[in-house]
């Protein structure tokens, strides 16, 4: 088990898992999102390869009301 | 009469550009953003929450609509250029409403953060919207750096207090000809709105004003006649100002 930030909470998941992976793990959407991995944004299609670390920060976006 | 609102090369059919934060129900602004007749909404990146699950917000929007993120809540260029990336990668749009925040109680803009920022994006090939404060000097240098228009404050967000320095927007209207000028944030009543436009403004970009009153369906009406009402009379030219009466009706001729 490797222990991450995501979104600003910490969750401890399985060693090897992709952001793709990890995407269904929380059932977070897929649409319409992005993926930030230690301040950099990872391209959609770099998902299924992309595997985490421990210590590793993630943000996860989406879109609400806003002016 | 053809008065197109080219921004950054993309014709809008109106110069109300309008958020989507505030409203009481996804309802309310669906029928305040048709009523407003924008071709443009902002949105704000966020978390996705964790322990929840969440409608796509995005789904309520008009898709014929414009959808023009923002980079709201950020206080550095830093967490700004971030932002950004992150919206352009999920919505695959180049626009960006640049937003760096110096202050929370009054959230007036960090123009210095803002200007690094901008020059960043830019780079990168975003189309740059960036709200900062009515100056003139910090206009030009947003425009230098290459940002399709500049978008200076009327009053700080979500005041409703109106165009505080009319003064400001003339100068930069007088002094910037050629700019795309976007009044956002401050406007409260569409005389506000109409004033922002009599003074030149390009357009004008709306949340709080709308969303807050007591019918958001009407308000939004209300200021799409004002930002055409004013854009008419910026471009009809507006009588000299006197100090002295001038009789409409001819003195001469009168009966005695």
């Amino acid at each position: 088990m490797i222990s991450v930030v995501l979104n600003g909470e910490p969750r401890r998941i399985e060693d090897e898992v992709t952001l793709d992976r990890m995407l269904d793990l929380f059932s977070l959407p897929r649409q319409r999102v992005a993926i930030e991995l230690n301040r950099s944004v990872v391209r959609r299609e770099d998902w299924p390869a992309t595997s985490l670390g421990d210590g590793d920060v993630i943000e996860v976006i989406h879109f609400v009301g806003g002016g | 009469m053809s008065d197109p609102f080219v921004l950054a090369g993309k014709d809008f059919s109106s110069r109300l550009i309008i958020g989507t934060g505030k409203y009481s129900s996804f309802d309310e602004m669906k029928a305040a953003h048709a009523a407003s007749g924008a071709a443009m909404v902002t949105v704000a990146v966020n978390r996705v929450p964790l322990d929840r699950k969440t409608e796509s917000f995005l789904d309520h929007l008009d898709p014929k609509m414009q959808i023009l993120p923002n980079t709201a809540g950020c206080y550095d260029a830093d967490h700004a250029i971030r932002t950004a990336r992150l919206a352009r990668e999920a919505l695959e749009t180049d626009w960006i409403k640049l937003e760096v925040i110096g202050d929370q109680t009054t959230l007036l803009p960090d123009n210095e953060q803002t200007l690094e920022a901008a020059k960043v994006l830019v780079n990168e090939g975003f189309l740059v919207l960036p709200y900062f404060t009515d100056d003139l000097i910090m206009a030009r240098k947003l425009l230098d750096a290459g940002c399709p228009a500049v978008m200076p404050l009327a009053a700080p967000i979500g005041s409703g207090m109106g165009v505080q320095n009319p003064s400001n927007l003339r100068i930069m209207r007088e002094q910037l000809p050629d700019a795309t000028i976007i009044v956002d944030a401050g406007v409260g009543v569409p005389s506000d709105a109409a004033i922002a436009m009599e003074l030149g403004s390009d357009g004008i970009l709306m949340n709080t004003a709308i969303a807050e009153a007591q019918d958001p369906e009407q308000m939004a009406a209300a200021m799409k006649l004002a930002v055409e009402a004013g854009r008419l009379g910026y471009l009809a030219g507006r009588m000299p100002k006197r100090l002295y009466a001038s009789a409409s009706s001819p003195i001469q001729g009168a009966i005695k």
